[in-house]
């Protein structure tokens, strides 16, 4: 086998090369050609093209997201250790302690192997968080699917969730929270999002970096095989689209080893701890390609790697294969010279396979050598950082006007409002979501104070102080599709309001950003609406994004997905016994209070989506200054002991959040509600939340809601006798048929 | 009080049982797999995970760890040894238990907090329980449905071995119901759902988990 390097490509400065095969368009293959003064070798071409590929470079989004940071005030970035461009965004939250947290997709991969494909994108997004330093405490999930009753769907989803499942549980991380929303636009494109939060003392945070000259480089974990060659570039970069009558090259999805991940976490701890470690690199997509380029760039000066070095599991790869290769389970450190034999006994202790692989060397140059003969030379920044970018074109969609125009007003109202509230209970994305999370481990490591069917995750950092943050990732993808910059401001208000609804204090933002093809004028406004409104808002609310994904592509054919920005926020609480419940009945004597106001809002309900199929109009309204001071309300109410519950209300309405505030705490309600039952009910007015509070609390909280301006109303009483939830005027729902009708419907599609 | 708490690689829930054995007022020891060491202890509790990627079979590598030889010799000789979860399908591999774990009946990983009912209350893990006691605690598990022949299962129930038995929908299949066993001595205990994971209201379901490890501190104390 002849080996391609830099010589040769010296000599041979007209070969052909498979470049757009490898998915660079021709003037980025000029530029690369540019950039080297030669044409690349097979080894370089493959770097760049996995690192200039969508998933890697954000070469579409990369204008927009600017505007995060350029919106993003002093007084935002008080607390914030680390931001966008690092693995994880890193937050202060006191005592000494540090969150880092972010989300990632992994939507296409889990569409071709929804099992391997749900698997890694929890173990990739875990890497990101240990390469902070961190000890990764929990992950949740936001998840999309097709039709619940679609074919494809039977399919998909029970492989995902036990992906998600068969990784986290393996690995010993509590899944705490997430979604499961399902939309006909999903069926060929289902979303797999996976968040994780990790906490460190302040001081161990650690940056990817390569300083020092005389440093070496180590790869550690699972040997590099022929896995997930190409996966980045084509499984996240390009559409699935067989119309022109050519399949497009599917290669095979990185597999899983969640074991061996769960022993890389505790020995990179372990290496941490003992402060061995320079500079530390996740390897996932692009793998060896993005970890020396990207670990190279960080430092101040070059670096050699002697590729040869490398543990393979296959025979025959080329450089090009093992720069490439996204095997799973796999990390790479910066280590002082003195430091090595220290390093490599930790890992034998864990029966880690270390190697090392490199060097930090002076000059700006990464090299990598094979067997002595030189097959890459390039500049590192011009791989990790200096890709293409791309203005492309925007227009927003000429069939928004219509719909609009096409409001849900004219939608024939329900005659009957008892009945309905079942109905909705019962519809698949409203359901109970226990078929999927009585799969997941919540309670492993101990720390787990709040999770699933809760508002929001909640684990404890420290058990001294009782510390702890909570989390909530939240997004409606049909209010996006309505207006996307409002669509973006409501899923940050809806996940800013969870967090606040559980006791805690919303410091920060991530973000997973889910969207069509980017070539797609339409969808490209859709985006650069919602990054607008998301950092917008942020700035409305006071606190920072401090990280983010971007997937494009998701779209089949020229169908795209709803845009579907899914919004992550963190919340501190200085106590996390002061934990707010979702359900009542905790209190002898509780009194159910509305916060907020409810007008007639049903564009993009899901009331208007389940029972009429339709999408029109016009969101609900987001009032940030209000969703602040709600927060302030409902942490002020956890602090003082005011409040024995808290339930947000989103999708479904007033009558969702009391279905499942008396489902979770088992116990009955009474409701007395005035003005048009149905809108009441139904409605989905943003900046509302359902409290319950101990009647001995009911003057001195409605007296703190009045005096600051917040509005609320007195719905009913907690009735811990009762058996069912009776509204007045319309009957009673006993707690056994609403009980039945909300975790009936998917066992009954799944299993 | 010194109680030890293995790690494998890939042992999980190693933390949450030295929690659990300091709310009970018991010193916690880490042990290490590799070692042929008990380092003292008065006592052995084997966590929950994925020991060894449980590859094979559940518990199938861990029962020819160093640290395993030096548990089942203890244990034969007396010492209270806890298996939960993977630690239960552990002391089964090396036969310190009767019967064998197996993939829950609908093939799914089950996490839900399950009542349990206490049959027997006379071992060195139980004794702070009424019996027929019912207590919730965390089921979480893939393979937890528990096996054994028809001669087995006879000694089990006949002896009082049966030490905790589901209430309820049969969460994996077991036979008889059966959540957790002991050997005949009453001082090796195994059990599928996660005591440590129930020491306070806070984190778990309840805090009923807790007499486990009050159970064995005054066991300990009283011999």
């Amino acid at each position: 086998m002849s080996i391609d390097t830099v010589k040769n490509a010296e000599s041979t400065p007209e070969q052909d090369q498979p470049y757009k095969e490898l998915g660079l368009k021709d003037d980025e293959y000029a530029r690369i050609k540019e950039i080297l003064g030669r044409r690349p070798t097979d080894a370089e071409l493959a770097m760049y093209s996995v690192m200039w590929s969508e998933h890697c470079s954000y070469k579409s989004s990369k204008v927009h997201l600017k505007y995060f940071s350029e919106t993003t005030t002093d007084e935002m970035r008080a607390k914030m250790l680390a931001g966008i461009g690092e693995n994880a965004g890193v937050v202060d939250i006191g005592d000494g302690w540090a969150i880092t947290f972010k989300a990632e997709s992994h939507n296409h991969p889990s569409y071709v192997e929804p099992y391997q494909g749900a698997a890694t994108g929890v173990g990739g997004i875990v890497r990101d968080i240990l390469a902070m330093g961190a000890r990764p405490l929990a992950v949740m999930d936001p998840l999309r699917f097709g039709p619940a009753d679609a074919p494809d769907t039977r399919r998909v989803l029970p492989g995902i969730v036990a992906g998600v499942g068969g990784y986290g549980n393996c690995l010993g991380l509590p899944n705490i929270g997430g979604e499961v929303v399902f939309d006909p636009t999903y069926i060929g494109n289902p979303l797999v999002n996976a968040l994780c939060v990790g906490a460190m003392r302040v001081e161990d945070l650690h940056l990817a970096h390569a300083s020092g000259t005389g440093n070496k480089v180590i790869l550690y974990g699972a040997r590099t095989g022929l896995d997930g060659i190409g996966g980045v570039s084509v499984l996240a970069s390009e559409t699935f689209d067989d119309t022109a009558g050519k399949r497009k090259k599917l290669p095979s999805v990185q597999v899983g080893d969640p074991f061996t991940e769960k022993v890389l976490i505790e020995c990179s701890l372990e290496l941490f701890q003992k402060g061995i470690v320079v500079g530390i690199q996740d390897l996932g997509g692009a793998g060896l390609s993005c970890a020396t380029s990207e670990l190279a760039s960080a430092g101040d000066g070059g670096m050699h790697v002697w590729l040869d070095r490398v543990p393979l599991r296959a025979s025959g790869m080329t450089p090009a294969e093992i720069l490439s290769s996204e095997s799973q389970e796999r990390m790479c450190a910066v280590v002082e010279p003195h430091n090595v034999e220290a390093f490599m006994e930790v890992c034998r202790k864990w029966d880690v396979i270390a190697t090392e692989i490199g060097e930090v060397t002076e000059g700006d140059r990464l090299v990598i050598t094979w067997h002595d003969e030189v097959v890459v030379d390039v500049p590192p920044r011009t791989v990790a950082h200096e890709g293409p970018v791309y203005h492309r074109p925007i227009e927003r969609p000429a069939d928004q006007d219509a719909l609009i125009a096409n409001t849900p007003d004219s939608l024939e109202r329900p005659k009957d409002l008892l009945q309905l509230i079942k109905t909705m209970a019962a519809s698949p994305n409203l359901s109970s979501k226990k078929w999927v999370t009585e799969q997941y481990d919540r309670y492993v490591r101990g720390g787990t104070v709040l999770a699933q069917p809760a508002d929001a995750g909640m684990i404890r950092i420290d058990e001294r102080t009782h510390r702890g943050v909570a989390l909530s990732t939240d997004c409606n993808g049909r209010y996006t599709k309505l207006d996307p910059y409002t669509g973006a401001q409501l899923a940050l208000a809806e996940a800013y309001r969870n967090v606040a609804a559980s006791g805690a204090t919303p410091v920060a933002v991530t973000n997973c950003l889910n969207f069509g093809s980017p070539e797609d004028p339409g969808v490209m406004w859709q985006f650069e609406q919602a990054v607008k409104g998301l950092a917008d808002g942020c700035v409305e609310l006071g606190i920072p994004v401090t990280g983010g994904n971007v997937s494009f592509y998701n779209q089949t054919g020229s169908t795209a997905i709803l845009p579907t920005p899914v919004v992550g926020v963190l919340g501190v609480i200085d106590d996390v016994r002061r934990r707010i419940p979702t359900g009542i009945g905790a209190e002898a004597g509780e009194t159910l209070l509305l916060l907020g106001e409810t007008h007639a809002e049903f564009g993009g309900s899901e009331w208007a989506h389940h029972v009429h199929g339709h999408l029109g109009g016009l969101p609900p309204k987001v009032d940030l200054a209000r969703e602040k001071l709600l927060g302030e309300i409902l942490v002020a109410g956890s602090r003082d002991g005011m409040l024995s519950a808290a339930h947000d209300l989103s999708e479904g309405g007033l009558a969702q959040a009391l279905v499942e505030t008396c489902l979770i705490g088992e116990t009955g309600a009474r409701i007395f509600l005035e003005g048009d039952l149905f809108t009441e009910l139904f409605s989905e007015s943003s900046g509302r939340v359902l409290v319950a509070v101990p009647r001995t609390e009911e003057q001195r909280f409605t007296d703190m809601c009045t005096a600051r301006q917040l509005p609320w109303r007195k719905v009913g009483v907690v009735d811990p006798e009762s058996d069912s939830l009776e509204i007045q005027d319309l009957g009673q729902l006993p707690l056994a048929e609403l009980r039945a009708a909300w975790e009936g419907t998917l066992p009954a599609l799944f299993d | 009080m010194r109680v030890g708490v293995i790690t494998f690689p890939g042992t999980l829930d190693d933390v949450d049982a030295q929690r659990a054995v300091k709310y009970a007022e018991g010193e916690a020891v880490p042990l290490w797999h590799a070692d042929h060491d008990l380092k003292g202890v008065d006592a052995v509790i084997v966590p929950g995970g994925f020991s060894y990627g449980d590859y094979l079979r559940c518990g199938a590598i861990a029962r020819f760890a160093p640290v395993m030889q030096e548990v089942v010799e203890a244990a034969n000789k007396g010492m209270p040894v806890l298996g939960i979860c993977n630690g239960f399908q552990i002391l089964c591999e090396a036969h310190l238990l009767p019967g064998a774990l197996t993939r829950n009946h609908k093939l799914h990983f089950v996490c839900r907090d399950q009542w349990l009912s206490v049959e027997n209350n006379q071992t060195a893990w139980t004794t702070r329980y009424e019996k027929q006691a019912e207590i919730l605690v965390p089921l979480k598990s893939g393979e937890g449905g528990y096996q054994a022949d028809e001669n087995t299962l006879k000694e089990l129930e006949d002896n009082g071995r049966v030490v905790f038995r589901y209430v309820g929908e049969n969460p994996n299949g077991s036979r008889n119901n059966i959540a957790g066993i002991t050997n005949a001595k009453g001082n090796v205990v195994g059990l599928m759902p996660h005591p440590e994971h129930a020491i306070e209201a806070l984190t778990g379901p309840t805090d009923d988990g807790l007499g486990m490890f009050l159970s064995l501190v005054d066991s300990v104390v009283k011999a």
